[in-house]
């Protein structure tokens, strides 16, 4: 219970910066990729934000063995930089450009009831199901593990 | 350069951070709203709850800014069918690429992940050529 408990509250506040920060609205984050327009420089300040307080949640990590509420770490299980991990990039930056959403401002609009959102997001999950239905878990560890 | 809002995309951002911060502490996960979602499907069981609770509280806390401080300004810069291009592009790339702005440019740069520092470059490249493209070589 205070594991969920934990993730909602991470889950709450996460929400609330993004709102907060400018995030969900697509024309702003639109407005910092346009470097050769009007350039709203504001998205490097979320980043420049986050980053630092994020690093230091992972530094305080760091000395202990394990999280407060589960039996060990969980650190991301790719560590190359591959042909995949580019091509990847490559269709989430066009995606992001077209349209100025990237995943957590999309969830954050339905909460906003921004019901134009829901396209995307329904279009999002089914991109993702793509992928998960070509390789299944098992196929995505046995590739982590072969290397 | 009206739109400058350097004060609350700061604060935005340490929240962003801080609740990063939050998950990795607690339950030692990586707050990839990407990850986070796609593991819904493909986690097993006891591996979902926890994403659930997330992803609750994401939708849930602007739902309660909403509601108490005013909903925030939101401008679609796309239409419907640009919207579904745009988010099957989001889901499939951030799938194969395992991560998405808050797990590749916000933990995995704050974990100094030279993966992660070469997914974000790539991302944000490419997401800047396409809006030079859309709005300055056909739209311009």
């Amino acid at each position: 219970m205070p594991r969920l408990l934990a993730a909602l509250a991470a889950g709450a506040l996460f929400g609330l910066g993004l709102v907060v920060s400018g995030m969900v609205n697509p024309a702003k984050v639109l407005g910092f990729l346009d470097i050769a327009g009007d350039w709203d420089p504001s998205l490097a300040f979320v980043m420049g934000g986050a980053i630092p307080v994020a690093a230091l949640g992972f530094r305080l990590g760091a000395r202990r063995t394990r999280p407060v509420c589960a039996a060990a770490f969980s650190p991301p299980a790719r560590s190359l930089i591959d042909a995949r991990l580019i091509t990847g990039a490559v269709l989430f930056g066009l995606g992001w450009g077209l349209a100025g959403i990237c995943p957590g401002p999309a969830l954050a609009m339905l909460g906003l009831f921004e019901i134009n959102a829901v396209a995307f997001v329904l279009a999002m999950i089914g991109g993702m199901l793509i992928v998960q239905r070509f390789e299944g878990p098992g196929v995505a560890a046995a590739s982590v593990m072969g290397r | 350069m009206s739109s400058f809002t350097p004060a609350s995309a700061l604060l935005g951002g340490a929240m962003i951070g801080g609740a990063a911060a939050l998950l990795w502490l607690m339950l030692g996960r990586i707050a990839g709203i990407s990850g986070i979602l796609g593991g819904v499907a493909q986690a097993p069981p006891a591996d979902r709850g926890w994403r659930l609770a997330f992803l609750a509280g994401l939708v849930g806390a602007p739902m309660a800014y909403a509601a108490t401080v005013g909903r925030p300004a939101i401008t679609m810069a796309a239409g419907p069918a640009l919207l579904v291009l745009a988010g099957l592009l989001v889901g499939i790339g951030t799938r194969l690429g395992s991560g998405c702005t808050s797990g590749h440019g916000v933990c995995g740069i704050a974990r100094l992940s030279p993966r992660s520092l070469a997914a974000t470059g790539v991302f944000m490249a490419t997401a800047a050529a396409t809006v030079f493209v859309t709005r300055h070589v056909i739209g311009g």
